[in-house]
């Protein structure tokens, strides 16, 4: 088990590492001066020689990447050009609103998709296999931003039941706040949960026809409780793995949702650092976003040893 | 009053007859044995006495278990008969077990489910019945999982699932069929002896008709899903009238006529072989250990020989046919072939048109998207051309069959005949060693009788050699001039075929030979 | 076998929407006629017109072919890379080729599609070619994994020895022996990729990472409709129902011909 927790966390670490380098090279690249990409063709030789001299753009490349992984180590994601302000200060203003938002998402994925993974498999081929399958060909082919916006037009314009958009913020009571998440996490939610009840059908199905089912229907374990005791574990493994790829799909479709809903998490803080040029943020908020897929991924693959005896002895 | 009554069963699944008027019963402590090939129907017929049937399934007829019919039971009330009155033991004994769950817990199940225990009781009594099924507590505690298991010890905690509660019944299908020999001894050995203790009824399929013979007291032939021939156990052979039970009988110790053995020239000969793997590094740093599979191994084939290699499963004869065939690289050691060394480089090539290689599985030794044609010509690669239309059409004919099959694909024809099929493949660069790595394990007796026949003719039209890999003693017996045993990585003994079995000088050979289930010939 | 139909036919009617736009549409869709904007279907224009009053059919129908650029390029990016890779790390399975390549794979998987974008577009600007590479690097993991996975049962096969011991060799066995067999595989991916792949352009095109104008494409066209939905919701309906059937559509083809081609194979990808 130990070995095992060792072998994944220097992986992890291995991750890291590689990803920080390919986030590095990519905004190295950046054709030409990167201040004077920055500031626009107009911009005034000393503003670029100020601006290279507080970036410490003067360094060589690699004193410059140890500079930012150091940084990053110690919670120090640079400073915003266009905000004049640390980007760890910005960036934790807005996880406020992402990191509730993608949790959100993520337990309403797992409540929707368990219950319509199993019962279809548990009543395969009738009417309720029919109804939840047809349910979710629909909601694989959404696109989360277009179902933002449905929702919007019925429950907030129509109905009135929740507001259009904007976040009223922590301040004013955890059930306003978390309402303003509510539709959001619903139209992130959804399309996944039909991904993964499918894949949760199909791994139970594959379980329940193998030959470990039968020998415990031999016991005399009735259907249900075979499915319960003995299919459900062994289903669980391939569903890991998606929910742990998932993961990476609600984060960047959390910053997809935020622009329809007006919130302003981490999403919107990109396409404005997009905009204004501000590559220190979207440098820094990228590999954060990575770390944050990188991280979840580790937690499936110590997961999988909690579920599976046979990765805990050594492989 | 008979345990298990079986009365008029037929059964049709999706509308296809599978089985036709069954009629059988056994008492209490009586081994009944149900003996059929592939498809027959045997394994349906458990599982309706198991209301275990497919989806789509309809039997008439009646099953009654200790009295009570069970074909128009509700599954909630079979599911106290499951497990308690009746208890099943299935062939694969490496799928059979849940994973992620530790055997006492398995077994502890069972017990929990019918007698209503607490956990704490429920895993005491695991650990007596693990005891009864021979996995001492000290050896093999609870907590092991599946996969720390054996096969043949995985087929005991599957046992001790089935008669954990003294079932009345206890149905085993093919439960040694995925074992090695002497590991088959023992399992059977112990159902024999749980079946006499708890005056346990017993149905055991098999398709092997050694198994039952001297174990059952009563047995059922089955085809075509239907008993063709019922008798007493040890006096079948006697009684016996139906001509497929028959057939059954004298294919089963079927004797190829084949030419006495060949010249002294070495045509293979194989020098301190070693082959061995590197094993999983234990710490990061560590060089890893090495697991030596073939160990030193020497030995000559001679031209027109068949040579028998047989050992149990891990032995290392696959590795050491693999080597042999140069698709693994050797530690140490040489392989001649007449004469000449094999390098491992791309010199072979011209070498390796000598010795061709026929394999188990029917199924999975040929590309299922290229037609029979291309397949069997795949060999010429080795000559640096393509072949001839005669040549394929020679090849077929000169395995029985026809030149026109040779525009089919491999999923049209039988196991039977892919097996041919596959030796037209061997045959058709005419090499001069054909490998037959357990060629005929996968196939029915009958079928295996043709093959094996077919082997002797083409050994004396072609002058071919063999090389007859098997765990099948039984097989290698008759077909073989001499032979190698092989364990853990060793050939222990070496002999004429004969002479090894009826006179084994290693004390392993001997426990080998020994755990053979012969046919009983009175 | 009737969702392999209707995953057809609606395949079809996004193709032939899409290949029609070369020769006819029925307006310009580059005249603008801002007299005329915002209307609601009408059987002169049966899907409205947007906020510059041109006609919603037609910029559909061009709009398609946008999606169908992006997601094909970005397949066939998926299948030319990730498919070799894939065969390579089965053929060397358990040494460190295999061992780069895939844990090269992992590393992909923790950057969506949308992050790449992000980054190509801070660096050079948006365009679609940004799309068509982010979602393009992002299939390869994806065919890669898929072609390993169902290569390495092949390699177990009979038929692979004796094509050894016919002494052909691993890119030979390769080719020969095993990309025919997982072929149908690699069609039912391609089709659930290039479902995703439409997906993907429509959100990187909604967020402005994507196509830019005057390209019409379907998720700017959602894009310029959000402020303006309330008023005229056919403007966010059309285009959005064409995502949807055409996804919905190449999903079912997908299942269709998975289930028709080899009911053995599971949806392995997202």
């Amino acid at each position: 088990m130990l070995r095992y927790i060792v072998t994944r966390t220097g992986s992890l670490c291995l991750s890291l590492l590689v990803a920080s380098v390919v986030i590095f090279a990519l905004i190295e690249v950046v054709p030409g001066d990167p201040v004077a990409f920055m500031l626009g063709l107009n911009a005034q030789p000393d503003t670029v020689a100020a601006l290279r001299e507080e970036l410490g753009l003067n360094a060589s490349v690699l004193e410059r990447y140890f500079s930012w992984v150091f940084g990053l180590l110690q919670g120090d994601l640079g400073t915003s050009y266009t905000y004049r302000s640390p980007v760890s200060e910005i960036v934790a203003e807005r996880l406020v609103i992402s990191l509730p938002l993608a949790a959100y998402a993520l337990a309403l994925t797992i409540l929707i998709a368990f219950p319509a993974g199993i019962l279809p498999a548990a009543y395969r081929g009738r009417a309720a296999d029919v109804a939840v399958m047809g349910g979710t060909q629909l909601g694989v082919a959404i696109p989360n931003f277009w179902f933002a916006m449905i929702m919007v037009m019925i429950f907030a314009i129509n109905l009135r039941w929740f507001s259009a958009g904007g976040f009223p913020g922590w301040e004013a009571g955890f059930f306003p706040a978390m309402k303003a998440l509510t539709l959001p996490a619903i139209a992130l939610a959804l399309p996944q949960a039909s991904i993964l009840a499918r894949v949760m059908r199909s791994a139970l199905l594959d379980t329940l026809g193998s030959d470990y089912i039968r020998t415990a229907r031999a016991k005399g374990l009735t259907k249900g409780q075979a499915l319960r005791r003995h299919a459900l574990r062994n289903a669980l493994i391939p569903v890991l793995t998606i929910l742990g790829l998932q993961f990476s799909f609600l984060l960047a479709g959390a910053i997809i949702i935020e622009n329809v809903f007006f919130l302003p998490g981490l999403g919107r803080l990109i396409f404005q650092a997009i905009s204004q040029r501000d590559l220190i943020v979207v440098e820094s908020v990228v590999m954060l976003l990575v770390f944050a897929v990188i991280f979840v991924n580790f937690i499936v693959d110590l997961a999988y040893a909690w579920v599976d005896p046979r990765l805990r002895v050594q492989t | 009053m008979s345990v298990l009554q079986i009365e008029n069963l037929s059964l049709a699944i999706h509308g296809a007859r599978i089985l036709r008027h069954i009629s059988l019963s056994i008492g209490p402590g009586e081994i009944h044995g149900l003996i059929g090939e592939s498809g027959s129907g045997k394994s349906m017929t458990a599982l309706a006495v198991m209301q275990l049937l497919p989806e789509g399934a309809e039997a008439s007829g009646a099953v009654s278990l200790a009295g009570q019919s069970v074909v128009t039971l509700r599954d909630a009330d079979m599911c106290t008969l499951r497990g308690a009155t009746v208890g099943m033991v299935f062939q694969e004994p490496m799928t059979a077990l849940n994973p992620l769950l530790n055997i006492g817990q398995q077994v502890a199940e069972v017990i929990a489910l019918h007698d209503n225990l607490s956990r704490s009781k429920a895993f005491v009594r695991a650990a007596e019945v693990l005891e009864r099924c021979e996995l001492p507590r000290d050896q093999f505690p609870l907590t092991r999982y599946p996969h720390e298991l054996s096969g043949g010890q995985r087929q005991r905690v599957v046992i001790a699932m089935a008669i954990a509660m003294k079932p009345k019944l206890l149905i085993a299908d093919e439960p040694t069929t995925a074992l090695d020999v002497t590991t088959q001894a023992e399992i059977l050995k112990l159902i024999k002896r749980l079946a006499d203790e708890d005056e346990m009824a017993v149905l055991l399929i098999t398709h092997d008709l050694a198994v039952v013979t001297g174990l059952a007291d009563d047995i059922s032939i089955m085809r075509n899903g239907e008993i063709v021939e019922q008798g007493k156990g040890a006096m079948l052979h006697r009684t016996m009238t139906h001509p497929y039970t028959k057939a059954l009988f004298s294919a089963s110790g079927h004797q190829p006529e084949r030419a006495q053995a060949g010249q002294d020239r070495a045509l293979l000969s194989v020098e301190n072989v070693t082959c061995s793997y590197a094993l999983p590094r234990k710490t990061l740093l560590q060089v890893p250990e090495r697991f030596i599979a073939v160990n030193d191994v020497s030995f000559e084939l001679h031209q027109g020989e068949s040579l028998g290699l047989v050992g149990e499963s891990g032995c290392g004869k696959s590795t050491l046919t693999r080597a042999i065939l140069g698709l693994e690289p050797l530690q140490s050691g040489t392989v001649r072939l007449d004469g000449a060394e094999m390098t491992g480089t791309a010199d072979d090539l011209a070498l390796r048109r000598k010795m061709q290689v026929v394999f188990q599985d029917p199924y999975s030794s040929f590309n299922p998207r290229h037609k029979v044609d291309r397949l069997i010509a795949e060999p010429f690669h080795l000559l640096g051309r393509t072949a001839r239309m005669d040549e394929i059409d020679e090849a077929l004919v000169s395995v029985g069959l026809s030149p026109t099959d040779k525009e089919k694909y491999i999923h049209e024809f039988s196991g039977g005949q892919r097996q041919r099929i596959a030796i037209a493949r061997a045959l058709i660069i005419r090499p001069e060693l054909i490998i037959l790595d357990e060629a005929v394990t996968a196939l029915d007796v009958s079928i295996r009788a043709q093959i094996l026949d077919l082997l002797a003719d083409l050994s004396e039209q072609f002058s071919l050699s063999y090389l007859f890999i098997s765990h099948d003693l039984s097989v290698v017996r008759r077909v073989t001039d001499r032979v190698l045993v092989m364990r853990a990585g060793r050939i222990v003994e070496t002999g004429e075929t004969e002479q090894v079995f009826t006179n084994p000088q290693n004390p392993y050979t001997r426990k080998l030979i020994a755990a053979v289930p012969q046919l009983s010939d009175a | 076998m009737r969702n392999l139909i209707l995953g057809f036919a609606l395949t079809a009617l996004f193709l032939i929407g899409a290949a029609l736009s070369f020769l006819w549409t029925p307006y310009d869709h580059t005249v603008l006629e801002v007299t005329n904007k915002l209307k609601p279907p009408t059987l002169a224009h049966p899907f409205g017109t947007d906020q510059l009053g041109r006609d919603i059919l037609s910029m559909i129908m061009v709009g398609a072919r946008t999606s169908i650029a992006v997601a094909i390029v970005a397949v066939g990016i998926g299948i030319g890379l990730g498919v070799p890779l894939g065969l390579a790390a089965a053929a060397s399975r358990g040494s460190w080729i295999d061992e780069v390549i895939m844990r090269g794979n992992d590393l992909i998987f923790a950057f969506p599609s949308l992050l790449i974008a992000i980054m190509i577009t801070a660096v050079f600007g948006p365009s679609a070619v940004n799309a068509i590479i982010a979602i393009g690097i992002f299939n390869i993991p994806v065919f890669a994994r898929v072609t390993r996975g169902a290569a390495l049962s092949i390699w177990q096969q009979d038929y692979i020895l004796a094509a050894r011991v016919a002494g052909k060799g691993t890119m030979r066995i390769s080719v020969e022996h095993i990309l025919p067999n997982i072929a149908n595989l690699l069609i039912v991916q391609g089709t659930i990729q290039f479902s995703l792949g439409i997906l993907a352009e429509a959100a990187l095109s909604y967020v402005g990472l994507g196509a830019q104008p005057p390209v019409p494409s379907w998720g700017r066209m959602l894009a310029d409709s959000q402020t303006l939905f309330m008023i005229a919701p056919h403007i966010t309906l059309f285009p959005g129902c064409a995502i949807v059937l055409t996804v919905l559509g190449l999903n079912l083809a997908g299942d269709g011909l998975r289930d028709l081609l080899d009911p053995r194979i599971r949806r392995a990808g997202l």
